[in-house]
C-alpha cells in the first residue's frame, strides 16, 4: 500500500468512526433527541428526494443568492468608491464601523417593519450582514494597489474606466474574493436566521418547525441539509475562485486561494507544504479582517 | 480594523520611536496633528450628515413615521433608558452568554489547535471533520439547542461555543504551523528542552494568529447570542428588542438596535486594543503601525 492511499485512509479514518460511533450508540440508546442514522436517512429520503425541495430549498436558495449578489454589487461598487477617496473613507468610517459591529440579525425586526414578510425583507437582512466582509476587503484590496502601476497609467492617460477594470479591480481581486468567502458563510446563515422569523417556508422555517413539533428525525434532516448546503457553496466557491485567480495563484506560484496581504503571501499556511487539494485557510490572519 | 491606516499613523508617534524622533519632527507633529483634527471633523461630519439626512426623511414623510420615527425621538428614548436599570440587566444577560461562550471555546479550542497544528497525524485524521463542520451554518443548530437545553444561558453557551470553537481552533492550527522553520530548529539544535520550546518559540509565534481567532470568535458569539435571544426568546437585548416591536415602541426598538451595535462595536475596539498592546512587540502589529 502506498504513502497515498495510507492517508487517504487516516483521512477517512475519523469521520467514518465518528459516524459509525453514532450509529452504534443512537440505535443502541434509543434516545429521543438524537435519533439512529437509519431513521434520519429515511426521513431524509422522503422530504428532500424532492418533496420539500420546490417548497422550501429553492426559496431559501432564491434568497441567498439574490442577497448575496446584491451584496457583491454593492460593497464591490462601494469599496471601489471608497477606497479611492480618501475624505470619503474617512468620513464613512464611523458610520461603517458601527454597521458592521451590529449584528445583523437585530435588524431583523427593522427589516419586518420595513419591508413586511415577504422576500424583500429576507434579501435586505441577508444584504445588511454580509456586505461588510466585501466592502471592507475592498476598501483595503483598492488601497493595496501598486502606486507604481497608478501612476503610470495616469501618466499615459488612461480613462478612469479602464484604470479601474483593467488595474485596480484586478489587483483587489484576491482581497475582494477573500471577503466573498467570508460573506458567503454569513449570507447562507442570515438565510437561515431570517427565516426563521417571521416565514413560512425556506430551509430555517422548516428546521425550526420541525423542533416545534417535535418531529425530531425530520429537523435533524433540515440541519444535515443545511449542513451539505454550505459545505458545497463553500466547495463551489473554492472552485469558481481558482478559476477566476487563475493568473493570480500562478503569479505567486501557490496552489490555493490564500490570504490577500502581501506579508502572507508568501508565507501562507500551506506555502510551505506540497500542492495540497484542500481550500487554503483564507482565514489566517490577514483576510479576516471583515469578518462577520 | 480601522478603515482608514493614517488613525494608526497618528498615534504612532506616542510610541517609544518617538523619542529619538523628537527633536527632528517638530513641524512633522503639527501636520500630523492637524490632519488627526481634519480626520476628525470628516468623521464626525460624517456621522451628522447620516442622522440628519435620516431625520429629515423621517420628518418629511419621506420614511413614514409609522415605521420610522425621527432619529432624535429614538436617542430620547436611548437616554431614558440609559439611565434606567433594566437596560443594563439586558446587556448583562447578553454578555454573560457571550462571555461564558467565548471563555469555554477558548479552553477548548486552543489545547486542540496546539495538538492538530504540531502533530501533522492528528491534524490529517481530523481534516476531514474539521472541514466539514466549519462551513455549517451555526444557527442550524438553534433548534436542537433549544431541544437539550430550553431556553436559556445553557443554550446561548451551548450555540457559541459550538460555533466559535472552529475559527479559533484554526486560527492555532495554522499559527502553531507557521513557526519559522530555521527559529524551531535553532531552538532544537541549541537543544532547548520541548516545553522550553513550546513557551519561547511556539506560542508567541502563534500569539497574533491566537489573538484574531479570539477577535473573529468575539465578534460571531455576540451575533448568535442576540440571534439566540431573537428567535427563540432567551433573555438579553435580542428578545428586548422583540418586545419593543411587538409592543409597537418604535423609538425604543431602534435605540435597542444601537444599543446593540454600540456593545459590538466596544466590544471589537477592546479586543484591537487588547491585541495591539500584548502584541506591540510582533511584526504584524509593527509593520501596521509603519505603514
Amino acid at each position: 500500500m502506498n504513502r497515498r492511499v495510507l492517508g487517504f485512509l487516516l483521512e477517512l479514518a475519523l469521520p467514518v468512526a465518528v459516524l459509525v460511533g453514532y450509529g452504534v450508540w443512537a440505535s443502541r440508546a434509543q434516545s429521543f433527541y438524537f435519533p439512529p442514522l437509519d431513521e434520519i436517512g429515511r426521513y431524509f429520503g422522503e422530504l428532500w428526494l424532492f418533496d420539500r425541495v420546490g417548497s422550501d430549498l429553492v426559496p431559501s436558495l432564491t434568497r441567498m443568492s439574490a442577497g448575496y449578489l446584491a451584496s457583491v454589487l454593492v460593497g464591490v461598487s462601494v469599496g471601489l468608491l471608497l477606497g479611492m477617496s480618501r475624505v470619503l473613507r474617512t468620513a464613512a468610517e464611523p458610520v461603517v464601523e458601527f454597521l458592521r459591529a451590529l449584528p445583523a440579525p437585530a435588524l431583523i425586526p427593522f427589516s419586518l417593519l420595513l419591508f413586511g414578510s415577504g422576500d424583500s425583507s429576507k434579501i435586505f437582512v441577508i444584504v445588511l450582514g454580509a456586505v461588510w466582509p466585501i466592502l471592507l476587503n475592498t476598501i483595503d484590496g483598492v488601497r493595496g494597489v501598486d502606486s507604481q502601476q497608478l501612476d503610470m497609467a495616469r501618466a499615459y492617460r488612461i480613462p478612469l474606466a479602464a484604470r479601474i477594470w483593467r488595474i485596480i479591480l484586478p489587483a483587489a481581486g484576491p482581497r475582494i474574493f477573500a471577503g466573498m468567502r467570508t460573506s458567503l458563510a454569513i449570507a447562507i446563515i442570515l438565510m437561515v436566521v431570517s427565516e426563521m422569523v417571521a416565514s413560512s417556508n425556506g430551509l430555517g422555517y422548516f428546521v425550526l418547525e420541525q423542533q416545534r413539533s417535535f418531529a425530531i428525525p425530520e429537523m435533524w434532516t433540515g440541519i444535515i441539509l443545511l449542513g451539505v448546503l454550505g459545505y458545497v457553496l463553500n466547495w463551489l466557491f473554492l472552485r469558481v475562485e481558482r478559476r477566476v485567480l487563475a493568473w493570480h495563484f500562478g503569479l505567486k506560484g501557490l496552489a490555493g486561494p490564500a490570504t490577500g496581504r502581501t506579508r502572507s503571501a508568501g508565507r501562507s499556511p500551506f506555502g510551505k507544504r506540497r500542492a495540497s487539494p484542500s481550500p487554503t485557510p483564507a482565514h489566517s490572519s490577514a483576510s479576516s479582517d471583515g469578518e462577520v | 480594523m480601522s478603515l482608514e491606516g493614517t488613525a494608526t499613523v497618528t498615534s504612532a508617534p506616542r510610541g517609544t520611536a518617538r523619542a529619538n524622533l523628537a527633536d527632528t519632527s517638530g513641524s512633522l507633529r503639527r501636520l500630523l496633528g492637524q490632519r488627526w483634527l481634519r480626520d476628525l471633523g470628516l468623521k464626525v461630519s460624517g456621522v451628522l450628515v447620516v442622522l440628519l439626512a435620516l431625520e429629515a426623511c423621517s420628518r418629511t414623510g419621506l420614511l413614514s413615521r409609522d415605521w420610522f420615527p425621527p432619529i432624535t425621538d429614538t436617542y430620547v428614548e436611548l437616554f431614558k433608558l440609559a439611565a434606567g436599570q433594566p437596560l443594563w440587566t439586558e446587556i448583562g444577560r447578553t454578555l454573560s452568554g457571550w462571555g461564558l461562550g467565548i471563555a469555554l471555546a477558548t479552553v477548548l479550542a486552543v489545547p486542540c489547535g496546539i495538538l492538530l497544528g504540531s502533530n501533522a497525524t492528528a491534524y490529517r485524521m481530523t481534516r476531514v471533520v474539521i472541514e466539514f463542520c466549519r462551513p455549517v451554518p451555526s444557527v442550524a443548530l438553534i433548534p436542537l439547542a433549544v431541544l437539550v437545553y430550553g431556553v436559556g444561558l445553557e443554550m446561548k453557551v451551548f450555540l457559541i461555543v459550538f460555533v466559535t470553537f472552529w475559527p479559533i481552533l484554526l486560527q492555532v492550527i495554522y499559527g502553531v504551523q507557521d513557526v519559522d522553520p530555521v527559529v524551531r530548529d535553532t531552538a532544537r539544535s541549541y537543544g532547548l528542552p520541548a516545553h522550553a520550546r513550546f513557551l519561547r518559540v511556539t506560542l508567541p509565534s502563534a500569539a497574533p494568529y491566537i489573538a484574531t481567532g479570539l477577535r473573529i470568535a468575539s465578534a460571531i458569539a455576540l451575533v448568535l447570542a442576540v440571534t439566540a435571544e431573537l428567535v427563540v426568546g432567551a433573555p438579553g437585548l435580542g428578545q428586548s428588542i422583540v418586545v419593543a416591536q411587538s409592543n409597537a415602541n418604535l423609538p425604543r426598538m431602534y435605540a435597542l438596535i444601537i444599543v446593540t451595535g454600540l456593545v459590538g462595536w466596544v466590544i471589537n475596539l477592546a479586543f484591537q486594543a487588547i491585541e495591539r498592546r500584548l502584541l506591540k512587540w510582533h511584526p504584524s502589529q509593527r509593520q501596521e503601525v509603519a505603514q
